[in-house]
Order: structure tokens, then C-alpha cells, then sequence
């Protein structure tokens, strides 16, 4: 699609968000954002986990105010959610109470029509998104798939001038996702929707590329735009196409940078004791490096092609990456992702020789896991409450992530034996 | 309210000729309508407290005292409906109110139901002078008394854990606030809503027995029903007149379960929250019938259509806007509001302490913290024992699915059944074979509440998901270690919610089960429900106000100290992520 000029859609003027921590003191979560929608776009936004991309769309449809810089719809300044503007929600959220007709004129309520024109509309937006048939089935009795069309069709049935789409395909199985993805993309060629432009968040970087005409590539902690990727590709897109994996390649290698980069630099700040830890169990890990160091790998993999092959999701995959390139496991770089010696001596041991190793590694590269155990050790008793350490975490980092950075913590520390944890009591311990 | 009208205009598929059904249907809805009708022409007759009502102990002027009766709890209900959608809306939405109206919820919760009556009924009698309606309005609220603080916090909580995302997808369509409220907040609180509903009922049948004869000092006030029916008989100690209400009374709670909350459950499935659809589909003959009616379909689909018109309009207040200048600091708001709340407070306990000080002594003090001591004793051992019996025969029953099928609905039958209706046949034996009062009274008060231990038990042992019991069996786990270690942890929670109940039906009966009559004979548990009970009949209020405060503090000690503790350790140990 051409990209006109004009009066944006939707712009956003310096926009950064930040989150109150309980001490007062504000955790940023978005800093300085400026985009721009035009007229025929679809225009993704594209960040791992806790990159602050869904806050961001909550922002361009008024539902969240930024702490600072301004929003502007159509050249107006947006303070609440306006009409024009719909969203498609990743968990759909739909009304369980409502039929799958009531569902979609619950777009239109807002709009004090006539019923009769009401249900006309209802009707239109039903038979366009292909729900023919299921206006009096309750969202309970329809399978993941049929749900999102109903979240689709109440979107659209506002007639909305911009659309706001929060991950829509996250929830649904592959196939499903594929079908709704092309059905969608159909519709906006054939321009049989009213909508003037789209964004999309995501995490999956295929979709982001099949899907879009430019992509925002976002940074985490605080989130920012890192990069912009044009894809100038026609619809239908194909993903053996080479230009596509180009593109594809590329985001890989843009996401991966930005992670190295956030790695080294939150290893600086108060000697690496606040940085963000992945959730990822000890197991998975095993499993990863198992994996890679494996045939066809042997040790050396591209991010994109592991994806695929292993049809791991792309947040997933991320989370597993982070953390072996923290413990210096794995080496991330440019999209792809490399064993160290230490990571193949790791898939070469027994459990005890791994235990050892994934100790040793936690103790030297997590600085985190190093000051528990040390501070463990200087105690007579070897206890230590657990909010000692959180309280630390929730000072830099947002609640969220202090507590999946803690559950990672947790889960390391009592694979590889450094303590034990007793959740009864919260509470740290070396035996 | 507006799901009705989803009710009524049906699905698509109804054939729009008129049935058996529609015969069956009208048949009933005018039954329905007719009675209530009636009952409600008698509700308003002019009435002299000197000459109270002439109750009949014939048992055929039963059924209307049921109906007497079944159109006080209908009354209360409708009440308790229309304060929990205001009360709890309230509290929900504006921070401030929040601060009074949920403590005041927790202490109004906590003040056992009869001690209100006592109060209040001088209070109606006086508001609607020379006219049944004052002592029915009495009546009606200790029922409301029952049901409202609990229904009126599952509606505060549901409001307060709305899905994040439904409160998105409903801003971003610019729902009013009327709009929000019925298509968001109400739909989403409903199965709470009918569940406390349910609870709140089989409560309630106790309480409208036990405030159809009230005598408060000088007024003496039999409405007719049920509960003034078998005091009669007790006066006259006719044991067969017993024996009909009895009856009477379980024809007429079987027919509210089948004409009402059937139908209310079942339709209320729809408002689950969970997207998956539930393994049993809670069914109702009634409501099927209704909704396969034709001609009640057609007729009533006008009255649907405007409910729901009415639903969907917008209706936005025009909210006045205070200029910004004026708009006080949020900090000195509080403040200010917190100053008024204190003025209040500080005026309303000199205004107690005024009222108390000339009649009630330390020593009275005492006498009703002893007092309280018994009953809290009684209470301690009564839930114990219950325990003791309930908890293996629930566990019996619930792990044998086909059984349990059967003792469930008689489980929950037995707690809806008001004891008191009971208790005359349990002192005619104790007045028999002479036995003492302070003792055998005691099991009055766990007569109607112990079944809520029973049914909770069944329902845990039940759940209790398979693959442990076979793990249990594989690694044979018997005896007492299959009770300590697999069984008692796996039904925990559940026991715990059946025990809060019951121990809090316990305190409630207590005062009218420490202290009871048969014809001339009065026996006296001591306690202090019979504290309260005596100060009642001798219409001395200071006392009765200190009985009904000390009973309070222990309910709310015992929930604080034992209960919300055990709750507590039930949801965090038996969770598994």
C-alpha cells in the first residue's frame, strides 16, 4: 500500500510511560516514542516480553495515559478512548454472557443507534468476517479460532478508522493463526474494510513481516524504538520467498543485538545485582543445549531456523537465549546463537558434572545468585528472607519483573545446589 | 433485569404456535401470580397490637402460612438485591466510601440477625402505625439481615476482580456507566450473586420462622405463618400440629428450590466466567418449559425487548464538573473526609456512652462476657463433634459418586431446613426424661448448620481429583496416614468453608436455642443467647444492646483468631502452581 501523506492517523509526540514503584520512584516502562500511523498502512510493533509494546498500544487507544510527551488522533489530542478507534485483544475478550450477535453490537452500543440498524451493521461485520451460522452460539461453544473472528468482527463493525491489534494470533494454534492471519490480509487488499490504518503488536517476527508495511523494532528496559524495517514485499506474501528471509534474518539480528546490548548494559548498573532474569527452568536449558550441540547444529544455529524447526515460539525462544548468553553458555550475534566451550562441556557431563558447571557459571556471570549465596554464608543460621532481596529488585525493576527475575533465581539456585528455598516461610537457606 | 429478557425471547429455533408447554406455563405463572397476589393484599391489613392476629392450628390453614411465609423471604430478597446492586456499587467505585461501607459491612456481618429484630421491630411498628405492615417490615428485615452483607460482598469483590481485559474491551467502546454496569459488572458478578443468594436462603428460612412470633417486651406480635403456627403449638404443646409444619414446611422449600432457584441456576450458568463449557450443566424443568413455551415466548418478547432497550441506552448522568482551581488536593480531601468521618464517629459514641452509662454496670459487662464464654465453649465443642461425625461419613459418601448423587441434595436440603421448626420435638424429650438443660439444649444450635460441614465434605471429597486416590492406592497409603496424608489435605478447604458457616449459624441460633419453652415448662441453657433471649422478653434494650455488641466481638474474634487464619493456609497449601 502507498504510504500518503497528510495529517496522521495517529501520532505520538516524545511519549514515554513510567509506573510508580511503591517508594515513589518511577520505573520507566517507555521513553521517548515518536511514530507516526499514515492512511493505508499496517505498521507493527515488534519487542520480546516486558518491552512495554502492549502499554504502547493501550496508548494509542487512549486506555492508558503516557507520563509524558502527547498523543494525537487525527490531529486532535487523545485523552480517552475515541470513537474510530477499536481494538483486537489478544485474549480476545469476549463477553461469555453475551451471543456472538450481542457481541459484536456491543461495538455499536456505544454509538445509540436504532436496533434495527444495529442489527443490520451486526449482520454486515458477521457475514464479512465469515461467522455466518454462529450469531446465537455463546463464545463458549466456539473453538479459539471462531472466537477471534467474533473479536475481529466487533471490531470492525464500529467501522473503525484505525485498528488496534494486541498479539490477536498469540492464542491460537498454528494453523488456526495462519488461516485468520490470510483472511485478514484478503480483506485489507480488497479494501473491504473501512479501517484507514493498523497496528499490530507482536512477538512473532514471521507474522510481523508477512503482515505489515513497516515494523518498529522495540528495545526492553526501558522500551524504546530501537530500529524501523520497511517491507515492501506484495501481498500475498511467501515465506520461502529470499527477500523475506532476508527481512526476516534481519530481525532476528536486530532483536538479538538489542538483547547483548541490554545484557552488557544492565550488567553495569549496581554491579549487575538488578538485572532482569528470563523465567526459564533448568530443564529447558539442558534441553536447549542438548539441542544445539546436536546434528544438524553442531553448536551453531540461526535464531530463525531453530525457530521453525523446533516450532518454538519466538518469546520462548528468546527467553532461553537470554539466559544461556548471560551464563555465558551461548554467545549470541547477529541472529544467531553459538555453545561456548563451557556450554558443550555442559552437554557432555552427567547431571553432577552439569550441576557443577551450571553452579559455577550462575556464581560467576548471575551477580545476583552470587550475593544470596554470599550473603547466606556471612549468616550464622545461613537463612535469609526473601524480601531482603526482592525489596532490592523492586527498586530498579517493575514488579513483574522482580518476580519472574526471583522464580529464576529460585529455580538456578536449587538446580545447581548453591541453596533452598522453602516457600512456606519465603525464605533462603543453605543446608 | 435484563438477562430476563434474554430468557424470554429465547433462541431462534422456537416454533411460534402455542403447545402443551404454553398450557403448562401460563397454568403455573398464574398460580404464581395469583398467590403472590394475595399474600400481598394481606400484607397491608389495618392490625392493633393489643389484638394480634388469631392463628389456627388447624392444619389446613397451613398452606397459607406458607405462603405468608414464602412471601416474606421473596420480599427480603428483592430488598437484599436492590441494597447489594446500590451498597456495594458504592463502595466498589468511590474510594472513600469504601473506607466506611466495608468495615461497617464486616461489623454488620458479624451482629447476630435476632438481635436485630429486637430493635428494630418497635422501630417499623412505629413507622407504620395501626397496620400489619409495620411488624411484616420487621419481619422481612431481620430476613434481609440474613442474606444482604453476604451477597452485598460477593457483588463488591466481583466488581473489584472484573478481567482486566473485559474493563479494556468496555472502555474502548465507550460504555456508559449504565451500560458498563449491566453489560459488564452485574453479568460478571452473577454466579456469585446466586450462589450467595442460595446460601443466604437456607439461612433465611431459620430466621422468617424465628421472626413471625416476636415478642419484645410489651409487644406480642404473631404474623401468620409458619414459624407463629408452631409457636402456637408449642404454647399448646400439641406435638402433632409440630408435625404438619414440618411437613408444611418441606413441601414448601422443595417448591421454592424447583419454581425459583433451579431455574435462577440455570440460568445463571451462562454468566460463567470460565470460557470452557462445565461438565454438568445445571438443568431446570421450569426453565425449559418457559423457554420452549411458544405463545409465552412471543408474548413476552415485546417486555423483553424494551428491558433490553432499556439496558443498552447510554443514559449518561452529566457529572458536574468542579472548576480545577476549586478541586482540593487529593491529600487534603482525604483529610477533610477523614476529620468528618472521626467527628461522626466521636458523636455517636458519646451518644452510646449517654445511653448506656445509667443502666449498665461493669458487672454486666461481666455477666455477658461470662456468658459469652459458655456459648463460645459450646460452639467450640459442638463444631468439634460435628466434625467428628461428619467428616468421614462426608468422606464416605463423596468418594462414592453414585451415592453422593443421592446425599447431596438431602445434605443441602437438611441446611435449608430452619431447625427451629425442630426444636419442639427436642425439648419434649428433654422435659420427658428430665434431662439437663445446659447440656442436651447445646445440640440445638448445630441442628440446621452441621449439614453445611456434611455437604462441603462430600463436595471435596468429590473433587478430589482420581490420580491421587490411585497414587495413594499404588503406593498403599492406608489407615490413618490415607486420613492424614492424602484425604484430610485434599478435602481441607472445603471443610473449612462448611465449618465458617457452620460456626457462624451456631452463634446465631444460639439464641433461640438456649433458651426454650414447651407450653408452661421454659428451660434455660444459660449462655449468652439466652442472655440476649431473656433480655428480649423483658424489652430491656440497654441489655439486649450489650448482649448483641459482646456476641459480635466474639464472632469477629473467633473469625480473625481461628477461621481466616485456616482459610488462608487452605488456599495456600493446597494450590499447586
Amino acid at each position: 500500500m502507498n504510504v500518503q501523506a497528510g495529517t496522521p492517523i495517529v501520532e505520538m509526540r516524545s511519549v514515554g510511560k513510567a509506573f510508580a514503584k511503591p517508594s515513589g520512584e518511577p520505573i520507566p516502562v517507555l521513553v521517548d516514542i515518536n511514530l507516526a500511523l499514515h492512511e493505508g498502512e499496517i505498521v507493527g510493533l515488534l519487542g520480546r516480553s516486558g518491552s512495554g509494546k502492549s502499554t504502547l498500544l493501550r496508548i494509542a487507544g487512549g486506555l492508558i495515559q503516557p507520563t509524558s510527551g502527547a498523543v494525537f488522533y487525527r490531529g486532535q489530542p487523545l485523552t480517552a478512548p475515541a470513537a474510530g478507534i477499536a481494538i483486537v485483544f489478544q485474549s480476545f475478550a469476549l463477553f461469555p454472557w453475551l451471543t456472538v450477535l450481542e457481541n459484536v453490537e456491543v461495538g455499536l452500543d456505544a454509538l445509540g443507534l436504532a436496533p434495527a440498524e444495529a442489527r443490520r451493521r451486526a449482520m454486515a461485520a458477521i457475514d464479512l468476517i465469515g461467522l455466518d451460522g454462529f450469531q446465537t452460539a455463546y463464545p463458549r461453544e466456539l473453538s479459539g479460532g471462531m472466537r477471534q473472528r467474533v473479536g475481529f468482527a466487533r471490531a470492525t463493525v464500529i467501522e473503525p478508522v484505525l485498528l488496534l491489534m494486541d498479539e490477536p494470533f498469540s492464542a491460537l494454534d498454528v494453523l488456526t493463526a495462519e488461516t485468520l492471519r490470510s483472511d485478514f490480509i484478503d480483506l485489507w487488499i480488497q479494501r473491504q474494510l473501512p479501517t484507514k490504518s493498523v497496528l499490530l503488536v507482536t512477538h512473532n517476527i514471521e507474522e510481523a513481516v508477512l503482515m505489515c508495511d513497516r515494523i518498529f523494532v522495540l528495545s526492553t528496559n526501558p522500551g524504546r524504538l530501537a530500529a524501523e524495517v520497511p517491507v515492501l514485499l506484495p501481498h500475498p506474501r511467501d515465506r520461502g520467498d529470499a527477500e523475506f528471509r532476508g527481512i526476516v534474518d534481519e530481525l532476528y539480528a536486530t532483536l538479538t543485538s538489542r538483547m547483548t546490548e541490554a545484557i552488557g548494559a544492565q550488567g553495569k548498573i549496581h554491579g549487575g545485582l538488578v538485572q532482569p532474569l528470563p523465567a526459564v527452568s533448568a530443564n529447558r536449558i539442558a534441553g536447549f543445549i542438548e539441542t544445539l550441540v546436536a546434528r544438524p547444529y553442531e553448536g551453531r544455529a540461526d535464531l530463525a531456523t531453530i525457530a521453525t524447526a523446533l516450532d518454538l515460539d519466538v518469546k520462548d525462544l528468546f527467553q532461553v537465549a537470554e539466559a544461556l548468553h548471560i551464563m555465558e553458555l551461548a554467545e549470541l550475534s547477529g541472529g544467531s546463537i553459538k555453545l561456548t566451550a563451557a556450554g558443550r562441556v555442559f552437554a557432555q557431563s552427567g547431571t553432577d558434572d552439569r550441576k557443577r558447571l551450571f553452579g559455577e557459571h550462575l556464581l560467576h556471570f548471575v551477580p545476583l545468585v552470587a550475593h544470596i549465596r554470599r550473603v547466606l554464608l556471612e549468616r550464622a543460621n545461613h537463612l535469609a528472607p526473601s524480601v531482603r532481596f526482592e525489596s532490592e529488585l523492586e527498586d530498579h525493576l517493575s514488579s513483574s519483573d522482580a518476580e519472574q527475575t526471583l522464580r529464576a533465581v529460585i529455580g538456578w539456585g536449587r538446580y545447581a545446589e548453591l541453596f533452598t528455598y522453602d516457600a512456606t516461610t519465603r525464605a533462603f537457606s543453605i543446608p | 433485569m435484563e438477562h430476563h429478557a434474554e430468557v424470554l425471547l429465547g433462541e431462534v429455533w422456537n416454533q411460534r404456535i402455542p403447545s402443551w408447554r404454553d398450557a403448562v406455563a401460563v397454568v403455573l405463572l398464574l398460580a404464581i401470580i395469583m398467590l403472590l397476589g394475595s399474600g400481598a393484599r394481606q400484607m397491608v391489613q389495618p392490625f392493633t397490637l393489643s389484638q394480634p392476629s388469631a392463628i389456627t392450628l388447624a392444619p389446613a390453614a397451613l398452606p397459607y402460612y406458607a405462603l405468608r411465609t414464602t412471601m416474606r423471604m421473596l420480599a427480603a430478597l428483592v430488598a437484599s438485591l436492590l441494597f447489594t446492586l446500590t451498597y456495594a456499587t458504592c463502595a466498589a467505585k468511590s474510594r472513600r466510601a469504601e473506607m466506611i461501607l466495608i468495615p461497617l459491612l464486616d461489623v454488620l456481618q458479624s451482629v447476630p440477625v435476632l438481635g436485630y429484630l429486637s430493635f428494630t421491630v418497635v422501630f417499623f411498628v412505629a413507622l407504620v402505625p395501626g397496620n400489619v405492615l409495620g411488624p411484616e417490615l420487621a419481619a422481612i428485615f431481620a430476613i434481609f439481615t440474613s442474606q444482604a452483607w453476604n451477597m452485598a460482598f460477593s457483588f463488591y469483590q466481583s466488581l473489584r476482580t472484573i478481567p482486566t481485559e473485559l474493563d479494556e474491551a468496555s472502555r474502548s467502546f465507550r460504555f456508559s456507566g449504565w451500560q458498563r454496569f449491566w453489560r459488564l459488572e452485574v453479568p460478571f458478578a452473577m454466579p456469585g450473586l446466586v450462589w450467595n443468594m442460595m446460601m443466604s436462603m437456607s439461612g433465611g428460612w431459620f430466621f422468617v420462622v424465628a421472626s413471625e412470633a416476636i415478642a419484645v417486651g410489651s409487644i406480642n406480635i404473631a404474623l401468620p405463618g409458619v414459624g407463629s403456627y408452631v409457636a402456637l403449638a408449642i404454647q399448646q404443646r400439641n406435638l402433632a400440629a409440630v408435625g404438619w409444619a414440618i411437613l408444611a414446611m418441606t413441601v414448601t422449600i422443595l417448591l421454592y428450590d424447583q419454581l425459583l432457584f433451579r431455574p435462577l441456576v440455570a440460568w445463571a450458568d451462562k454468566f460463567r466466567y470460565e470460557m470452557t463449557a462445565a461438565p454438568i450443566v445445571p438443568r431446570s424443568w421450569v426453565l425449559d418449559l418457559f423457554r420452549r413455551a411458544a405463545l409465552i415466548q412471543s408474548l413476552s418478547a415485546p417486555l423483553g425487548q424494551t428491558l433490553r432497550g432499556m439496558v443498552r441506552a447510554r443514559l449518561t448522568v452529566p457529572r458536574p464538573r468542579w472548576p480545577a482551581a476549586l478541586t482540593p488536593p487529593q491529600r487534603a480531601a482525604d483529610l477533610i473526609w477523614w476529620g468528618i468521618l472521626l467527628a461522626a464517629l466521636g458523636g455517636l459514641g458519646r451518644t452510646l456512652a449517654r445511653f448506656a452509662e445509667p443502666e449498665i454496670s461493669w458487672g454486666d459487662v461481666g455477666v455477658a462476657v461470662a456468658d459469652g464464654g459458655l456459648t463460645l465453649l459450646r460452639v467450640i465443642i459442638l463444631i468439634v463433634l460435628a466434625t467428628l461425625i461428619w467428616v468421614p461419613i462426608g468422606v464416605g459418601v463423596g468418594l462414592r459418586p453414585k451415592l453422593a448423587e443421592k446425599v447431596q441434595p438431602v445434605a443441602q436440603f437438611l441446611a435449608a431446613f430452619p431447625a427451629n421448626l425442630l426444636f419442639p420435638v427436642v425439648v419434649y424429650l428433654i422435659v420427658r426424661f428430665a434431662l439437663d438443660p445446659k447440656i442436651w439444649l447445646s445440640p440445638l444450635m448445630i441442628l440446621g448448620t452441621q449439614w453445611y460441614i456434611l455437604f462441603n465434605v462430600i463436595a471435596g471429597a468429590s473433587a478430589f481429583p482420581n490420580d491421587f486416590r490411585e497414587a495413594a492406592t499404588c503406593f498403599r497409603i492406608k489407615g490413618w496416614r490415607w486420613w492424614r496424608e492424602v484425604i484430610l489435605p485434599g478435602i481441607f478447604p472445603y471443610y473449612v468453608t462448611g465449618a465458617i458457616t457452620a460456626s457462624g449459624g451456631a452463634w446465631n441460633a444460639s439464641i433461640v436455642a438456649e433458651a426454650v419453652s414447651w407450653g408452661p415448662t421454659r428451660l434455660d441453657g444459660s449462655g449468652l443467647g439466652a442472655y440476649i433471649a431473656r433480655m428480649t422478653a423483658a424489652g430491656d434494650y440497654p441489655r439486649i444492646a450489650l448482649g448483641v455488641a459482646v456476641m459480635s466481638v466474639m464472632v469477629v474474634g473467633m473469625n480473625r483468631a481461628l477461621w481466616r487464619p485456616l482459610y488462608a493456609l487452605a488456599e495456600r497449601r493446597t494450590r499447586l502452581a
